[in-house]
C-alpha cells in the first residue's frame, strides 16, 4: 500500500528538470506520475517511477538532492464529491495532508497523498472501504 | 582651518621627540599594568629601559586582533574597570566581539582627533551635522557625535536606517554636513532623487565618509549626486574609532594624528618595517591611550605613508587610500565580516555540508551578501516548508553572528567547489579598487 515517491531538490535553473528525466530515461526508468512544487528560489520535483530504489541510487550517484518519501495512492470514482468524502474522513480523524496531486483515467481518479501519519491515513481509508492502489500497480502505470 | 596647530604643524624632529617620550610612557604603563604585554616583552628579553626614542619601536612585539580575542573581554585593559567610562565592540570571527574600553581622558583624545578631522574639512561651530553612522557598540556614531560637539557645531544623532525619516529631517533641520558610510551616501542620494524633493531644499555642503573602502569614482558620484564635497575619514575601533586619520582640502592622502597614533608600514609576511613610501601593512601604536593601549597593532589594511610636507601646512604623515587587506576580512555595509564566521555557523549546524560561497555585491549602492550553502543529502525534504525553515534557521544564525543580514541560497549537492588547497570562498563583485 505504501508507495515510494522520489523527491528531488532542484535550483531554479533552466534545464534542470530535464537533467533528471534524462538520467532516468537513459536508465530505462519510466515515470508514472509527478508534480512540481516551487518557490522563488528552488523547486522540489515529486515523482513516482517504475523502479524507485534504482532511480534513487542513480540520482544520488549523479549528485541530486534526492529523498525517498512514503505516500499512498487513493483510487476513487471519477465523480463529483468522491474525493470530498475521502478527505472528510481523513480530516475528521485528524490526518493532516502535507500535499497531494492527482490524475484521472476514465472512471477512476488516482490521488497521491502525502499525509503526516501514513499508517493512520491507510487505516482510516481502509476502514471506510476506500480503494488504495498497490505500489507495484502504480509503478507500472 | 587647523584645529590644533601646535600638534598638527609641529616640526618633524619635535614630533619624533614627543612620540619617543609618549612611547616610553606607554610601554612602562603596559609593562606594569598588562600581564599580556609584560609576558610578551619578557619572552623577547626587553624591558621599558630598552625604549628610549621612537626608533626603538621596532624592538616591540606586535599585537593582533587574535590577541584581543584571546583576552576577551577586558584582558588587555591597562587600567582598573573603575577608570573605564565607555565600552565599544566590533564583530569577531568566532562570535566573540573585539571589545575596546575608554577612560575619560581617552574620550577627550578621541573627540580632539575627530574635531581635527572636521576642522580640516572646512566645517566649524556654525555647521549642523547629520550623523547617520550607527549609534551603539559600533564606534562610528558616537565617535563622530562627540567630535562634532567638541567642534562646537550642532549634531543630529540620526543613527542608521529609516531612510525616509533621514530625508525628512535632512530637509527640515537643514544639516550642512553628512556623516555616514560612502555606500549609504549613494543610497541616500538616490532616495532623495526618488523622493522628488528638489536639491535646493537641502543645505548639505560637506560629506564625511568612512568605515569602508571607497574609490575616487565613488567620491565623484557622491559629490555630483548630492552637490557636496566628500572627504575620507579613517579609523578603527581597536586604535580609537573614526578620526585616526583625515583628509585635508588637498585630498592627497589622510593626515594621521600621529601625536596619538604612531603609524608604521611593515611587510605582512616578514613583519619587517618597510622604507618610507613603500606599500605594506599599516601598523599603529597608541602612544597616549590609557584604557586599551596597543603596541604595534596590525590593522591588516594595506597602504603606504607619505612623509613629504603637505601644502595645507600640516606636517603630520599621511596615509594613502587602503588598497586591500592582508587577511580575508570583508567590509560589508561598514561591518567587518570574515569568511571563517560563516564557516563556524555552518559547522555547528548538522544540516549543512562544510562548504559555502559568499557573494558580495553592490546593488543600488548598498552592499549585499549572499551565502550559498549545500544541504546534507539526508536532510533534504520533500516539503517546501521544511526547506524554507532550514533556510530561515541558518539565515537567522548568520545574522546574529555576522551582525548583518545575509541572503541565504540553498544549492544542490556538489555544486560548490571542492578543492584540495585553499578553496575560493568569496566572490566580491563590488569593484571598489
Amino acid at each position: 500500500m505504501i508507495i515510494k515517491q522520489l523527491s528531488v531538490f532542484l535550483e531554479n535553473k533552466t534545464g534542470r528538470i530535464n537533467e533528471v528525466t534524462s538520467v532516468l530515461g537513459n536508465a530505462g526508468i519510466n515515470l508514472s506520475a509527478f508534480s512540481m512544487a516551487e518557490n522563488a528560489e528552488f523547486g522540489i520535483l515529486r515523482v513516482i517511477v517504475s523502479d524507485p530504489d534504482k532511480a534513487y541510487k542513480l540520482l544520488k550517484d549523479n549528485h541530486f538532492g534526492v529523498t525517498l518519501t512514503e505516500v499512498v495512492c487513493l483510487n476513487c470514482p471519477n465523480t463529483p464529491g468522491a474525493l470530498s468524502k475521502a478527505l472528510h474522513y481523513l480530516s475528521k480523524a485528524g490526518v493532516f495532508i502535507e500535499y497531494m496531486y492527482a490524475f484521472s483515467s476514465g472512471d477512476v481518479a488516482h490521488v497521491v497523498i502525502r499525509p503526516n501519519d501514513i499508517n493512520m491515513c491507510i487505516d482510516i481509508l481502509r476502514k471506510h472501504s476506500l480503494e488504495l492502489m498497490a505500489a507495484h500497480q502504480l509503478y507500472q502505470l | 582651518m587647523i584645529w590644533n596647530e601646535t600638534m598638527e604643524c609641529m616640526k618633524r624632529e619635535d614630533m619624533r621627540k614627543l612620540q619617543g617620550i609618549r612611547l616610553k610612557q606607554t610601554v612602562e604603563r603596559v609593562y606594569h599594568n598588562t600581564p599580556f604585554y609584560r609576558k610578551k616583552m619578557q619572552e623577547i628579553g626587553i624591558t621599558p629601559n630598552d625604549i628610549n626614542s621612537i626608533d626603538d619601536i621596532v624592538k616591540l612585539p606586535f599585537t593582533t586582533k587574535q590577541d584581543l580575542r584571546d583576552n576577551y573581554p577586558f584582558g588587555l585593559f591597562a587600567v582598573p574597570m573603575s577608570e573605564i567610562v565607555r565600552l565599544h565592540a566590533s564583530s569577531g570571527t568566532t562570535g566573540r566581539p573585539t571589545v575596546v574600553g575608554y577612560t575619560r581622558q581617552d574620550l577627550v583624545t578621541w573627540a580632539e582627533s575627530v574635531a581635527r578631522c572636521l576642522s580640516a574639512y572646512g566645517t566649524d561651530k556654525n555647521d549642523i551635522f547629520h550623523v547617520s553612522y550607527g549609534y551603539g557598540l559600533f564606534t562610528g556614531g558616537m565617535g563622530l557625535h562627540y567630535g562634532v560637539e567638541n567642534l562646537g557645531a550642532t549634531v543630529i544623532p540620526m543613527s542608521s536606517g529609516n531612510t525616509a525619516k533621514q530625508i525628512q529631517l535632512m530637509r527640515d533641520f537643514g544639516p550642512t554636513a553628512l556623516a555616514c558610510t560612502p555606500s549609504y551616501a549613494l543610497y541616500l542620494a538616490d532616495a532623495i532623487q526618488d523622493s522628488g524633493i528638489p536639491r535646493e531644499e537641502f543645505k548639505l555642503r560637506v560629506g564625511i565618509f568612512g568605515a569602508e573602502p571607497w574609490t575616487e569614482n565613488m567620491r565623484r558620484e557622491i559629490e555630483s549626486k548630492l552637490g557636496i564635497k566628500a572627504y575620507d575619514i579613517y579609523g578603527l575601533s581597536e586604535v580609537m574609532g573614526p578620526g585616526v586619520a583625515h583628509e585635508c582640502e588637498y585630498q592627497h592622502g589622510a593626515h594621521i594624528s600621529e601625536d596619538h597614533f604612531y603609524p608604521e608600514i611593515i611587510d605582512p609576511k616578514t613583519l619587517e618595517p618597510l622604507a618610507p613610501g613603500e606599500s605594506g601593512e599599516l601598523v599603529f601604536t597608541t602612544i597616549t591611550k590609557e584604557g586599551l593601549p596597543l603596541l604595534r597593532y596590525r590593522t591588516k589594511d594595506l597602504c603606504s605613508l607619505i612623509y613629504e610636507p603637505c601644502p595645507c601646512g600640516r606636517t603630520t604623515v599621511r596615509m594613502t587610500r587602503i588598497t586591500g587587506r592582508s587577511d580575508d576580512m570583508l567590509i560589508i555595509r561598514g561591518v567587518n565580516v570574515f569568511p571563517s564566521q560563516v564557516e563556524s555557523v555552518i559547522l555547528e549546524m548538522q544540516e549543512f555540508e562544510p562548504h559555502y560561497m559568499l557573494i558580495v555585491d553592490r546593488k543600488n549602492n548598498l552592499d549585499t551578501l549572499e551565502v550559498l550553502v549545500e544541504v546534507r543529502p539526508e536532510c533534504y525534504s520533500d516539503e517546501i516548508t521544511r526547506m524554507v525553515e532550514l533556510k530561515k534557521k541558518i539565515a537567522h544564525r548568520l545574522q546574529s553572528v555576522l551582525g548583518i543580514a545575509a541572503n541565504v541560497k540553498l544549492v544542490e549537492p556538489r555544486s560548490l567547489e571542492r578543492s584540495q588547497g585553499k578553496a575560493k570562498r568569496v566572490i566580491d563583485n563590488r569593484n571598489i579598487q
